[in-house]
């Protein structure tokens, strides 16, 4: 947290031309279409870079004590794993007999 | 000598105490951090539901929403960003000027992206896609159905950024005052770092909601 790194400052311009063109980039990789997969990791791969440039060098993450990193980096990785902790439910195609079967069932009684 | 050693160990193996400059410091970063999880929760729910609209399906993006409009969206906070530390710089060399006129183009590119965003909500809304439907057509006059959850998840995450911005506008309007006013010097600047880290991290939540949101 100390201050006495800010004197020596990032060269900011350098970095405002990286997102600007990782922008650029972007939109390119988003309009055609293919393959959604590709393109996600492709796009979030651009997103994750484009992040790391604005907290490393605008927040100057870089510069303050490793373990704030650490702890900056951790809600990141909780939300990657929560998405990834619902994919396999979500995406099972199973689930949808699973909501049928017990309506049917329920109907059958009734009679 | 023993005894000397020890205490100089010990001494070594703790932290610094908190000052004025790195509590304000420490404590923007922990909301950060908490705000982090919440727009990550949003955005994880948004994956899960779009995930689970199955076989009703969930309208491309790109049919809906347009990404010329927000791609230079994304560049003016990305250019704000900049204006942003240049204040920064500015006030570490003691230039109070040049800060005050570097936090007034921030604050711009605040109102600016806050005046197209809302440009972009009415002319959604006017099109069809509400918190209860989705448009009957495309951007590009095609028919389109899907999932409803569209509007409401897109209305939500795009509108908890839209009030950070907003947040962020009056935060730096009330650190300008102060720099006009004389607070803050090249030895006496932590609290426009303070709002930096803010802006900043405004800005790296859009870079993802508009991956997520608009490009995806």
């Amino acid at each position: 947290m100390a201050n006495t790194h800010h004197k020596e400052h990032p060269k900011y311009m350098n970095i405002f031309w990286w997102l600007a063109g990782l922008t650029v980039v972007e939109v390119g990789v988003a309009i055609p279409e293919y393959a959604m997969v590709l393109k996600a990791i492709l796009l979030i791969g651009l997103a994750c870079a484009k992040a790391a440039l604005v907290a490393n060098y605008f927040m100057h993450l870089k510069f303050e004590k490793r373990t704030l990193t650490l702890i900056v980096i951790t809600p990141f990785l909780i939300c990657v794993f929560l998405v990834f902790m619902l994919m396999p439910d979500l995406t099972s195609d199973t689930r949808h007999e699973g909501i049928a079967k017990p309506a049917t069932e329920v109907v059958d009684t009734s009679h | 000598m023993a005894h000397a050693t020890t205490l100089e160990h010990t001494e070594d193996e703790y932290e610094p105490s908190l000052t004025p400059d790195s509590l304000g410091k420490l404590g923007m970063w922990i909301f950060l951090v908490g705000d982090t999880m919440s727009f990550g929760a949003l955005l994880a729910v948004y994956a899960a539901v779009r995930a689970g609209a199955g076989v009703i399906g969930w309208v491309p993006p790109s049919a809906i929403l347009g990404i010329n409009l927000t791609a230079s969206m994304t560049f003016l906070l990305i250019c704000s960003s900049v204006t942003m530390v240049k204040a920064l710089e500015s006030i570490q060399n003691g230039n109070v000027s040049r800060m005050c006129t570097f936090l007034g183009l921030t604050i711009l590119g605040g109102v600016i992206f806050l005046g197209l965003q809302a440009y972009e909500w009415y002319h959604l809304i006017k099109h069809g896609l509400t918190l209860t439907g989705i448009p009957a057509h495309g951007l590009s006059g095609e028919a389109i159905s899907g999932s409803t959850l569209f509007g409401p998840t897109f209305y939500t995450i795009t509108g908890f950024h839209g009030m950070h911005v907003t947040g962020g506008v009056i935060y730096l309007i009330v650190i300008l005052i102060h720099g006009l006013r004389g607070r803050y010097t090249a030895e006496f600047n932590h609290e426009v770092e303070i709002v930096g880290l803010y802006w900043h991290f405004v800005d790296l939540i859009w870079i993802m909601v508009f991956t997520f949101i608009y490009l995806l």
